[in-house]
């Protein structure tokens, strides 16, 4: 027999109200907006789903998501593979490892801003170390502000500095927890280094990857500051990725309806991959 | 398949050992005959995981040779000395299924597919595993997954040495049986040397033929299980083996003759060395109650199924004796017998009678 006490929602209620406050409610007034035109001295009018279908159609929201999927997949497919090698290569033991996790940790602590800015200045031409030892000491012609692919390169090589650690230090964890028997039972098994990988690293690592892959995934798809503090979305609209665009059209342009819209389909989106992406990686679990 | 040599080992794990105290194994010299089951029985932290990581290649001793039939294997890597190790908790391969884990040994080394096909039927068998081979490894059962273990160890027909090294642990009592008894009928259908590492008696005496006893990194006693019952050459031994242990008593030893609290007592034979430490050592076994003899108080009785144990006080050490039959009660007097036979002086730990010819 289950009994039930009412008093237990008692508890559950300030987690509901933070919940509520914090989520719940901003998003229902994005919903709010969404359906809806605005105007000065609170003037809204009834739309419907227009916004919606506005947005499905345009040009502009295509650019932005194409230029957003590409990001996400161009940094995914650097930092996942790259993370689990360095990882790979770290001491288990000794001295070492601290040192490791340390410099491992020190990007992950810098504010997203300052990340922006660092970079900003790293990259210029003229005083920059590194746009000065491209343009001057190697004599490439490199200038992000001028250049999309430049841009591009600069924005995809800041987000790989700044969250490789990442999925460094998920991978390193995988990684200890393995029990030394089972590279012990591997050489006795006359197993090679790819088959310890590929058989007892890799899957002791799987959960632990997910996630990494599942928050890189998220944080990138959403990245708005470093990249705005970086380029600005230019040259052009060329690094203009989907947070950049929808801060231009809600506050740029004052354009509420359709900033929500774009909002609540960006959001669809985002939880949409992750829950597949979860649902696939976990569905041989038990 | 080969003779196992170990020819003054010894290991440290302090790269500048200063003292004897930092060995985990000190100077040990054995031979592990072809073909037979030996258990390594000795309490946690002794050395015999070491020596056996040492057998395997695991580890690279201090000092000291490892031969296979004669020859130095002592630098050889684990996987050029044809051994296989099983480990206490089970190492499989989660995403493989149980064919591919039992065939993995097998094909690292290059062996064709009709020829693994054939090995990993005969091993599944045996194991009692043919059923599950296109199961995924990582869905078995904890008794399951160690089988496996086991089966990867055996797989390979060419093997020099099987090493167990407590593998047993994470399995429940039922399956423990069946295991054990599964594992003595493997080695008596393939007869190839098995080593098991035990701390628990009853595992080393059911398994074995020969049973090596260790501690503190030396080995105490090499004898099959009934000669460690019967004559242990140490105390560590006589109190390991047995439940309860042997009884332990200080004695003094004067003129070739033993006295308890001042009762003298009939030992097997001469007494060959006297140390600054001498102990008499009788089993509980043969300890009997008597209406003369040394006297003693009876502490407590134990009913232990067929027998009872009943722990008596003599002066200031607590004996026990195993007897048939309703057991005295508490704080009842009574006198105390050892059978001469089975009395032995221990001189400093070590036996130091002889059998009387």
């Amino acid at each position: 027999m289950k009994t039930e006490n009412p008093k237990a929602w008692f508890f559950v209620l300030p987690v509901l109200v933070l919940v509520a406050f914090n989520a719940l409610i901003p998003l229902m007034t994005v919903v709010n907006y969404s359906v809806q035109e605005t105007f000065g001295n609170n003037l809204f009018f009834w739309q419907g789903l227009d916004w919606f279908e506005n947005i499905l159609r345009s040009d502009r929201f295509h650019g932005a998501l194409g230029r957003q999927i590409l990001f996400t997949a161009t940094i995914l497919a650097i930092e996942i593979p790259l993370g689990v090698i360095i990882a790979l290569a770290m001491p288990r033991s000794g001295p070492w490892v601290s040192v490791c996790l340390v410099l491992m940790a020190l990007p992950l602590l810098i504010p997203w801003n300052v990340v922006g800015a660092m970079w900003n200045i790293f990259t210029l031409p003229d005083i920059g170390l590194l746009g000065y030892t491209l343009n001057t000491v190697l004599g490439i012609d490199y200038d992000m502000t001028q250049n999309p692919t430049a841009a591009w390169a600069t924005i995809i090589l800041m987000d790989v500095w700044h969250w490789t650690s990442l999925v460094v230090l998920l991978a390193y964890a995988g990684l200890i927890s393995i029990p030394e028997p089972y590279y012990q039972a591997a050489r006795i098994d006359g197993a090679s280094n790819w088959s310890v990988f590929r058989y007892i690293q890799l899957p002791k690592m799987k959960r632990v990857l997910t996630i990494a892959v599942l928050l890189r995934f998220m944080d990138s798809f959403n990245i708005y500051t470093e990249v705005f503090v970086l380029t600005g979305g230019g040259p052009g609209n060329s690094t203009t990725l989907l947070s950049i665009d929808l801060v231009k059209v809600a506050l740029g342009q004052f354009d509420l309806g359709n900033a929500a819209a774009m909002s609540l389909i960006y959001f669809a989106f985002t939880l949409l991959v992750s829950w597949l992406f979860y649902t696939i990686m976990m569905k041989d679990e038990e | 398949m080969a003779k196992i040599t170990l020819d003054k080992l010894s290991h440290s794990y302090d790269p500048n050992p200063s003292g004897p105290d930092d060995y985990a194994l000190k100077e040990i010299d054995l031979d592990w005959v072809d073909g037979g089951a030996y258990a390594l029985l000795g309490p946690s932290g002794c050395g015999k995981s070491t020596l056996l990581n040492i057998i395997s290649g695991l580890l690279t001793p201090s000092d000291g040779r490892v031969l296979f039939d004669g020859k130095d294997v002592t630098d050889l890597p684990p996987d050029q000395r044809n051994i296989a190790q099983v480990f206490q908790f089970p190492v499989i391969y989660d995403t493989m299924s149980v064919y591919d884990n039992l065939a993995f040994p097998l094909r690292n080394r290059g062996v064709d597919a009709a020829r693994v096909d054939k090995r990993v039927m005969e091993i599944a068998t045996m194991l009692e595993l043919e059923d599950q081979l296109k199961t995924r490894a990582s869905n078995l059962t904890p008794d399951n997954k160690q089988k496996i273990s086991m089966g990867r160890g055996l797989v390979r027909d060419d093997v020099n040495v099987v090493m167990f090294d407590e593998p047993l642990t994470v399995i429940d009592p039922a399956q423990k049986w069946k295991l054990r008894s599964k594992l003595k009928e493997l080695h008596q259908k393939i007869a190839v040397t098995m080593i098991y590492v035990t701390h628990d008696q009853t595992e080393a005496l059911t398994f074995a033929d020969q049973v090596v006893v260790m501690q503190d990194g030396i080995i105490v006693q090499i004898g099959t299980p009934v000669e460690l019952f019967e004559r242990p050459r140490h105390t560590f031994v006589g109190h390991f083996i047995g439940s309860p242990g042997m009884n332990v008593l200080p004695c003094e030893v004067s003129g070739g003759l033993a006295t308890f609290g001042g009762h003298p007592v009939e030992l097997e034979g001469r007494i060959s060395k006297v140390g600054q430490k001498t102990e008499i050592g009788i089993r509980p076994e043969y300890v009997r109650l008597t209406d003369s003899g040394i006297p003693a108080v009876v502490r407590k009785a134990a009913d232990i199924g067929r027998h009872t144990v009943v722990e008596v006080i003599a002066g200031k050490s607590s004996i026990n004796a195993i007897i048939d039959g309703p057991p005295p009660e508490a704080g009842t007097q009574v006198h105390l017998s050892f059978d001469p036979s089975q009395t032995r002086v221990y001189s400093d730990g070590w036996i130091a009678t002889e059998v009387a010819s």
